[in-house]
């Protein structure tokens, strides 16, 4: 009976953080479409409900009712298996992440590794996507966008290694108690800017978009999937991107924290803070989205490997020294 | 307890169900997911254990970028085709050099586990001290950096090492390969980049030289 209660309350819990994060995506695909719409001087989706706020419902309904088609020559539980797997990890990450103090699902020791480690999961979609499709299209995207996924990977990994010197905790809770005082975008700005395009790349969004570039590979991964399976993977983007966004706000932008600790500031409820700061991470998305040319493939390449990774490994160097200088390294456990 | 156990049942089952599928499925490619799912319930055990950063760290390493190129390599190279030819031709010299490691891999485990006895109490668990305010990140780096530095920093060099040779082993240049160079694109000027030429009739310019 207990075991049953406790069950029936964690499942309860569960709900409740993974039907807003689902709203919330279809609001954000909205806002992204709005976005790139205003800035090309077009008006975007306005007909559907208010403000045409109800579009990505309209089309998510639309999918629902599309026939699911299964290529004849794709390895069937794999092909299923794909578009599943990409969206559960984008959910499964969201159980971290706390929305103030108290409002996390579960606040655990190693929270920033579990992000990583998730975030690093999902390429599987991906890949498996690609492969399983048995068809030249899907698996040139796939190949390209695990290259690029693990690639950008390294250096998210090091400019994570930067905040965690700053901090001496791998809880998230931990890290943003951390910048009460002062958000590490300011002493760590470069490491942000270099996390923002690294995200940008990590979530396959534009300029670095090049598994799903139309012009050379029609959709890339997703050319063979249709119906709710292609709703699922774009699903899963788009919980990726606001995943991105979250770790953005956590690691540099003081999490739940009002800017600064006065009257009519500290009186907003937390959690609008973090909203807030993740909205404002996903507006720049969308904004480049909109205004910045795709890369080339080698390009991408060079700036992962030749750019970002000797950068962010000197920026290691160069805040460690400056904390062990200064004796500033964080002490002990919190 | 109960819920425990039943999750330790639940990943070790998985465990040892998706080692064994690895060696035994038909596809390379389904091995190789099979071999993803091992890492996974074998990171669950490890967290279940409490041992959060083991997990965490063999998710990252081993499921997210071993396992990926392991993957990279598998799907590329059409390793069932290769295998036909291995095994199934006329000239199948691999079976012997194979039967003759495989053997002897048999004999050394034979020799290690013969040789193992069961002594009780060695180093029971209940007697460990174990300070539970210091999270077990923590404590594995105060252990790793102070005590086992030289090794830890020797396997570094080593990894390093081997990373240097497999470069160098596959690096070749090549020629007429156009790159391109952000220092000459950069330093490019109007004198350099533009000329005026008087273009006889018939004949055109040449470019691009």
């Amino acid at each position: 009976m207990e075991y049953l209660t406790t069950l029936i309350n964690e499942i309860y819990k569960i709900l409740f953080l993974v039907i807003p994060i689902l709203v919330s995506v279809a609001m954000i695909v909205w806002l992204d479409r709005r976005v790139w719409g205003l800035v090309q001087k077009r008006r975007g989706p306005n007909v559907v409900g208010p403000f045409g706020l109800f579009q990505t419902l309209a089309d998510a309904l639309k999918y629902i009712f599309k026939e699911i088609i299964i290529p004849a020559s794709a390895n069937k539980t794999i092909f299923i298996l794909a578009p599943i797997i990409t969206m559960t990890l984008a959910l499964v990450a969201w159980a971290v992440i706390p929305l103030s103090e108290t409002l996390v699902l579960s606040n655990i020791n190693v929270g920033i590794l579990y992000l990583f480690a998730i975030s690093s999961l999902g390429v599987y979609g991906i890949i498996m996507g690609g492969w399983a499709s048995n068809s030249k299209y899907p698996f040139l995207g796939a190949i390209r966008s695990a290259a690029q996924m693990v690639s950008y990977e390294v250096s998210i990994g090091i400019i994570i290694i930067n905040v965690l010197l700053c901090v001496g905790s791998l809880n998230l809770n931990d890290i943003v108690l951390s910048q009460k005082n002062l958000w590490y975008v300011i002493p760590l700005f470069p490491m942000f800017v270099v996390f923002f395009i690294s995200a940008l790349a990590e979530t396959n969004r534009p300029p670095f978009d090049l598994p799903e570039a139309e012009a050379e590979l029609v959709a890339g991964y997703q050319t063979e999937y249709s119906g709710m399976m292609y709703a699922m993977f774009w699903l899963g983007e788009y919980a990726n991107i606001l995943l991105m966004c979250a770790m953005g706000s956590i690691l540099f932008l003081g999490g739940w924290l009002p800017p600064l600790d006065i009257y009519p500031l500290n009186i907003v409820p937390a959690p609008f803070w973090m909203i807030f700061k993740i909205l404002f991470l996903f507006f720049l998305f969308a904004i480049i989205k909109a205004i910045v040319p795709r890369y080339r493939y080698d390009q991408l390449m060079r700036l992962g490997w030749k750019v970002f990774l000797p950068f962010s490994l000197i920026y290691v160097v160069l805040t460690a020294s400056f904390l062990l200088y200064f004796d500033k390294l964080p002490k002990g456990s919190f | 307890m109960l819920a425990h156990a039943i999750f330790f049942y639940f990943f070790s089952i998985l465990a040892i169900f998706s080692a064994l599928m690895v060696i035994t499925s038909r596809s390379t490619v389904n091995s190789v997911f099979f071999l993803i799912l091992d890492f996974i319930s074998v990171g669950c055990l490890f967290i279940m254990v409490g041992a959060e950063f083991l997990g965490m760290i063999l998710l990252i390493v081993y499921v997210g970028a071993v396992a990926v190129l392991f993957l990279f390599v598998v799907m590329m190279l059409n390793v069932a085709q290769q295998k036909q030819s291995w095994f199934v031709g006329q000239k199948s010299t691999h079976i012997p050099s194979g039967l003759i490691v495989s053997v002897l891999i048999l004999l050394e485990l034979l020799v290690v586990v013969g040789g193992w006895k069961y002594k009780e109490n060695i180093m029971s668990s209940s007697n460990l001290v174990i300070d539970t305010s210091i999270t077990n990140t923590h404590s594995i780096g105060s252990v790793m950096y102070t005590d086992y530095i030289l090794y830890f920093q020797l396997s570094g060099v080593i990894l390093l090492l081997s990373m240097v040779g497999a470069i160098i082993l596959t690096y070749r240049k090549r020629e007429n390969v156009k790159t391109q160079s952000y220092l000459k694109q950069i330093s490019r000027d109007k004198a350099s980049a533009v000329m005026l030429k008087d273009v006889e009739f018939n004949k055109g310019v040449k470019i691009d030289d």
